[in-house]
């Protein structure tokens, strides 16, 4: 009998160490460390005339200065991440602005000083001479480009991309019924409780760069510093420590200071520490989700979809450093879980005088899904179908996986759907919302999304059972919360058959594992939960292959399991992992710890030589996993909600959420995921909205004014889960991480709609716009 | 001051904010600082047994009072405090960051009223920010933790 961790609602090994304080984020690091700070441009498009730091040069315990003018790298632009044919004009800023700022936030100069009150001190004397110039401060105004981000920018536009799937023009001259649809979706923020931060250490003697960094992407960050200081990548280390909530911002980089306290530290020959501050965080950290939707879609008299025409604007900001990929997603993933016969897409995407955009939780897929699920509501109420009718006549059915939506995906492959079942998917959903609540001003609200998850190129994993009969597990990848270290070891602990407990699990450490990508787009139980089980299968083999010779038994009869290699059927004929541990290293010297069995003169030695041919030392291995293509996530949410006539405050009454990631390595974790990712849809659907005035400035920089949700908007969810396995890895799992935020402003939209009997076609809501909406419509009570 | 029943000398500087002090004198970096304008509550503490906000004080405020910071909190190496334990049993923590603010702030919570209704634990914690868990598990750990604490379930 063998235990399965697999499916099991495995406590979390992380917790005991971050509930007794001894968590150890990028901030607790380097007591000794010099500490920066930067100064700013307060304006959001400016020339920079002049940068005089002699002042704050002379300040008490500063160590350093920097402008642009005293990098090496000062005049290089930081790199384009992502590059696409079709970002004709992609633009990156420099490390430190020295002639134009382009969005309020952008950094100008770093002071480095003995602490922290002291650079603060210091970067108050630096004395910076702006000449304000216009401001771009939306997309109307980018898209009306009578003022330009960029001068070499001709209409503000970084690219313009179209794809057609069928003959849209000719489906809509076709369509019985036709309706046109503009769909806003405002800039929100990621708001991890922890900023960003980095330290960094440079040893002089072994000429070896130390970076821990709260980031994403610990091996591209390491990559990049390697090529920028022109440093051996292996003499370049970088940790991503504990992280304290990321949602995608941190997948960003080069951010300025990742490299410029690395280079502070070679130059001044002490670590260096830089941390944010909040209200940095909200200007110099990237944000997402602006986009203005135009939607043509032409339907037939049962309400089927025949032909869908959208076109789109997405706010980049000041730079894109990330190129395309937003857009792009909102472009395939617009479609979502519904059958569309003809389907042309164009985006350009705009630069504005804001903070440049990238990924954040969910990545183009709430705008895609609100705009497809306003118009599934749409064509609902013009042909009079419950709301739950209309989609069902839509979905894409079982039987039709795998399902070529013949669009462009992220990685540039075919988005080509593995497997779902989006009718279930809806029913489950429905069955689990109940009857609605009595009273007015209730509203029930529906949305269905599909997520592409797990994108590649590849992940990989080091196992290795110690002399102890310990596991340690080792992956590129960090974990920002999602409980990596206990997913991860379920899987470990599944493929040695040992306990979960045995299994210590190491991410985000370049020193431990220097092959990976990172942690984003719902990949980290897709990639590196696969790349675990790979590596931990070729562990299994080798303790199978070395108890072979040692029980004489052939290793197709052997199993692992309780911490040991059995002989199949005849359990007490077994070896620990532990004595495999040891054997598998030849020795010379018996240093303790049983080492002696490995030596030459064992009653048992091996026939040739003592290491076999084409056998490593150690009872480890490395195992990769790459995809064949992504793994496709999809759910269903719906919700009552109640709006208060009078102060429009949003109650949610019920949320029901049906999900399917494909099976499922912790329920209790993925259940985690869920509720905060459709607490952070909430927070996007009806509190946070980034104000920027016509001036560029953000107006709400504090958490005193963007509201993000607290216990108390926040209703505890009712959680389904749907298991359609991904038939493109070894586990069957899907991402889940992105997913519960995805529908939200979606479903908060129709909800809203339904109680109030108003027209919703913006996101973010709030209570003063739902105010406006209603008298408009001659609704509320006044 | 007394920090988690050690007596240490008062702050080198009069602007030190406490939740520095904390952090880089006294090297306890289990207390968190989120936002620095009193907002999220990572960096709450327990002053003389009610939770403050060290990022809205500074060290020298402190002289004379009793300080536990998330370290002090626990019994022993091998027991948690029922917050903690409760947190563990109930998934009430993701990346961490919040937590060791929402433990105490919790702790003072039960101190004060051991058997708190639904209601009481959704104002309790509404001083405290989550972005990761979306709180219901974080409620469900503050019920757990009056139950180890032998208050009453709550309704």
């Amino acid at each position: 009998m063998t235990t399965r961790w697999f499916g099991e609602r495995v406590l979390r090994s992380e917790d005991e160490r971050l509930l007794r304080g001894r968590g150890r984020y990028t901030d607790d690091l380097g007591e000794d460390a010099l500490e920066g700070c930067f100064v700013r441009s307060p304006y959001a498009h400016a020339r920079v005339l002049s940068v005089d730091v002699e002042a704050a040069r002379r300040a008490p315990g500063v160590r350093a200065v920097y402008t642009a003018a005293d990098l090496p790298f000062g005049e290089m632009d930081l790199p384009l991440l992502i590059p696409h044919p079709a970002l004709t004009q992609g633009r990156t800023q420099r490390c430190l602005a020295s002639r134009m700022v382009r969005y309020a936030g952008e950094a100008v100069a770093f002071v480095v000083a003995e602490d922290r009150y002291l650079a603060e001190d210091a970067a108050d004397l630096v004395e910076v001479e702006y000449e304000p110039l216009p401001v771009v401060a939306n997309l109307e105004a980018a898209a009306g480009a009578e003022r330009l981000v960029h001068s070499d920018v001709p209409g503000n536009v970084a690219a313009e991309l179209t794809q057609e799937s069928g003959d849209v023009e000719a489906a809509l001259e076709a369509s019985p019924r036709r309706r046109r649809l503009r769909l806003r979706y405002e800039r929100g923020a990621a708001q991890p409780m922890e900023g960003r931060a980095v330290w960094a250490r440079w040893d002089a003697g072994e000429q070896r760069l130390t970076v821990y960094d709260s980031t994403q992407s610990p091996t591209s960050i390491r990559g990049g510093l390697a090529v920028l200081f022109d440093l051996p990548e292996t003499s370049v280390e970088v940790i991503a420590p504990d992280v304290g909530g990321a949602f995608g911002p941190k997948i960003m980089l080069f951010y300025p200071d990742e490299l410029l306290v690395p280079h502070a530290a070679m130059q001044l020959g002490r670590p260096v520490k830089w941390t944010e501050d909040r209200r940095e965080h909200f200007t110099a950290v990237n944000h997402e989700r602006a986009q203005l939707h135009e939607v043509e879609v032409g339907y037939d008299d049962e309400g089927r979809i025949q032909g869908l025409d959208v076109d789109f604007v997405h706010d980049a900001g000041a730079y894109t450093p990330y190129g395309l990929i937003l857009p792009i997603i909102t472009a395939a993933q617009l479609p979502g879980p519904y059958r569309v016969p003809a389907y042309r897409v164009r985006f350009r995407d705009l630069y504005t005088n804001l903070t440049p955009t990238s990924p954040y939780r969910g990545a183009g897929r709430p705008q895609a899904c609100f705009v497809i699920e306003r118009v599934m509501d749409s064509i609902a109420a013009e042909l009079g179908l419950e709301r739950a009718e209309i989609r069902r006549r839509n979905f894409i059915q079982p039987d039709q996986f795998p399902y070529d939506t013949g669009l462009s995906w992220q990685d540039g492959s075919r988005a080509v759907y593995d497997s779902g079942d989006y009718p279930r998917l809806l029913e489950e959903c429905l069955r689990l919302l109940g009857p609605r609540p009595a009273g007015d001003n209730v509203g029930m609200g529906l949305g269905v999304y599909v997520e592409g998850t797990g994108v590649g190129p590849y992940e990989g994993a080091h196992v290795q059972v110690l002399v102890s009969g310990k596991v340690v597990a080792s992956t590129a990848v960090p974990s920002q919360g999602q409980g990596h270290a206990t997913v991860f070891a379920q899987v470990v602990a599944d493929a040695l058959g040992v306990d979960v407990a045995d299994v210590e699990v190491h991410g985000g450490d370049t020193r431990r594992l220097q092959w990976g990508v990172g942690t984003f787009a719902s990949r980290s139980a897709v990639m590196a939960g696969n790349a675990m089980h790979v590596a931990a299968g070729l562990v299994a083999e080798k303790a199978k292959r070395i108890a072979s010779e040692q029980l004489e038994v052939d290793s197709a009869d052997l199993e692992l399991a309780g911490g040991e290699v059995r002989v199949r059927g005849t359990p007490d004929r077994a070896i620990p992992l532990s004595t495999l541990a040891v054997l598998s290293n030849p020795l010379r010297y018996a240093f303790g710890g049983g080492a002696e069995m490995a030596t030459p003169f064992t009653p048992k030695p091996r026939q040739g030589p003592p290491l076999a041919s084409g056998e490593q030392p150690g009872l480890e291995a490395t195992g990769y996993y790459s995809p064949p293509g992504s793994a496709w996530a999809s759910g269903a949410h719906a919700a009552y909600v109640h709006v208060d006539p009078d102060t429009y405050r949003l109650e949610i009454l019920r949320y029901v959420v049906v999900h399917d990631c494909g099976r499922v390595i912790n329920p209790l974790i993925l259940e985690g995921q869920v509720q905060g990712g459709v607490a952070q849809g909430i927070g996007g659907a009806f509190y946070e909205r980034l104000a920027y005035d016509e001036e560029g400035q953000l107006r709400n920089a504090s958490f005193m004014e963007f509201l993000m949700p607290y216990s108390t908007e926040v209703p505890e969810l009712v959680i389904g889960h749907l298991e359609t396995p991904s038939p493109l890895n070894p586990l069957g799992v899907k991402g889940a991480g992105e997913a519960g935020v995805i529908p939200v402003g979606a479903v908060v939209a129709s909800a809203i709609e339904d109680a109030l009997r108003i027209r919703v076609t913006e996101m973010p809501l709030s209570p003063l716009r739902l105010f406006d909406l209603d008298r408009l419509r001659g609704g509320g009570r006044r | 001051m007394i920090v988690n029943g050690v007596e240490r000398p008062r702050p080198g500087s009069a602007r030190r904010l406490l939740s520095d002090y904390l952090r880089h004198d006294l090297g306890l970096t289990g207390t968190h600082v989120g936002c620095e304008h009193g907002v999220c509550g990572c960096c709450t503490v327990l002053l003389d047994g009610r939770p403050v906000r060290s990022c809205l004080m500074l060290g020298v405020q402190a002289e004379g009072h009793q300080v536990t910071t998330i370290e002090g909190l626990a019994p022993s190496n091998e027991a948690l405090h029922p917050v903690q334990q409760a947190f563990k049993e109930c998934h009430g923590l993701q990346c961490g960051f919040c937590t060791p603010g929402f433990v105490l702030a919790i702790a003072g919570l039960l101190a004060e009223n051991p058997s708190p209704s639904e209601q009481e634990i959704e104002e309790g914690i509404a001083g405290n920010l989550c972005r990761c868990t979306g709180y219901a598990s974080i409620r469900r750990a503050v019920s757990r933790a009056a139950e180890l604490s032998g208050g009453s379930r709550p309704e």
